[in-house]
């Protein structure tokens, strides 16, 4: 089933992503949207892509850590319910604005606040429609070497370093230079 | 607590010299619960996964073990059984364990202290705890793959899920050459 995912390079045709497809930098991370790390990490990647722009492609796919974190999964699922209806990456931002509250009612709250229909993201929540999806994303993670949550990976190689906006900035900027 | 050690492992300080594939993995008996105990040989016939780490509650740790507790179905697809295994107390152990909903066995390696890490060449002597080790042994209890990885880089699951699949081709070859 991973075979043909690329496991640390952004696929445009599938995953979800912001900036241009043929941008020199591809940022990806995998994530867990109940990790606080995670929710660090958010802020930073906003501050990141404002001070590369173009350059930058930056990709997401889920790694919910189910056993410590209970709402992950729902919480992936919601993202991609509403990236079905068109906008994954209002729903992103506000599961990672609203970590302590990702109950499936928040869940129903945050799709009614972007004006999707929560009716439909959370029955497909229910039937886990988007499961296979979110595991696939996990499979290609584990094989690609994500070591926990977030990972990130430049241009195919996993970053190791600090997350903070200095150093990863440096790391993706080193991609151009 | 007994612990039976048949191929003990000798250097200066016991650090970089693991034990590497083709060795018979060293027999052991440790508490995995305050009152319970297991022996590796327990498991003969099947593929364990040894993964030492350092300390219960070291951040990076808590970490490594949330992610093969969440990889376990992966494992389990090659019939394979994970055992995590540290200087801490059993008593440590299960509330570690608790904390993090593990649902594989962690072992004590405990009394005497680091004793099952010394065996497999990987206690570091001089901070009093296993290195971050990892061990896939194959049914017949001879160690097929192990990695010693950076004490602060979490090795993830992949090394561990490769050498399973190059476990079970060889077998699979062994057993059509049969």
């Amino acid at each position: 089933m991973t075979a043909r995912i690329q496991l640390t390079l952004p696929d445009p045709e599938r995953d979800h992503f912001q900036g241009s497809a043929d941008a020199p930098i591809k940022l990806l991370e995998y994530g867990d949207y109940e990790c606080p790390f995670c929710g660090d990490a958010h802020a930073m990647v906003q501050e990141i892509q404002r001070r590369l722009g173009h350059d930058l492609l930056f990709a997401f796919r889920n790694f919910p850590l189910t056993n410590v974190h209970p709402h992950a999964e729902h919480a992936a699922e919601a993202a991609e319910a509403a990236g079905e209806q068109g906008n994954f990456w209002g729903m992103h931002d506000l599961l990672f604005e609203n970590q302590s509250a990702l109950e499936d009612e928040g869940l129903a709250a945050y799709a009614a606040e972007l004006g999707l229909d929560a009716t439909r993201l959370i029955r497909q929540v229910a039937w886990k429609i988007y499961a296979p999806r979110i595991h696939e994303d996990f499979k290609s993670g584990v094989r690609g070497g994500v070591n926990g949550t977030p990972t990130f990976f430049i241009n195919g190689e996993r970053y190791d370093g600090v997350p903070d906006v200095k150093d990863l900035l440096s790391a993706l900027t080193a991609q151009i230079s | 607590m007994s612990i039976v050690i048949t191929n003990s492992q000798t250097g200066s300080n016991g650090r970089r010299t693991a034990l590497g594939p083709g060795v018979p993995a060293p027999d052991f008996t440790l508490r995995c619960t305050p009152d319970q105990s297991v022996s590796l040989n327990e498991f003969r016939g099947r593929t364990v996964i040894l993964a030492f780490y350092p300390a219960d509650w070291s951040p990076v740790c808590g970490d490594q073990m949330a992610l093969y507790n969440e990889v376990l179905n992966e494992f389990q697809e090659f019939d394979a059984e994970l055992l995590g295994i540290s200087v801490d107390g059993a008593w440590c152990h299960s509330a570690f364990a608790k904390q993090n909903k593990l649902h594989f066995p962690l072992l004590a390696d405990f009394e005497p202290k680091g004793a099952v890490a010394r065996a497999y060449g990987v206690y570091d002597q001089e901070n009093g705890m296993s290195e971050r080790a990892l061990f896939v042994i194959d049914p017949d209890g001879i160690i097929h793959w192990s990695y010693l990885s950076p004490i602060g880089i979490n090795p993830g699951a992949n090394g561990i899920l490769s050498a399973l699949e190059d476990l079970k081709t060889k077998s699979e070859t062994t057993a059509v050459a049969k």
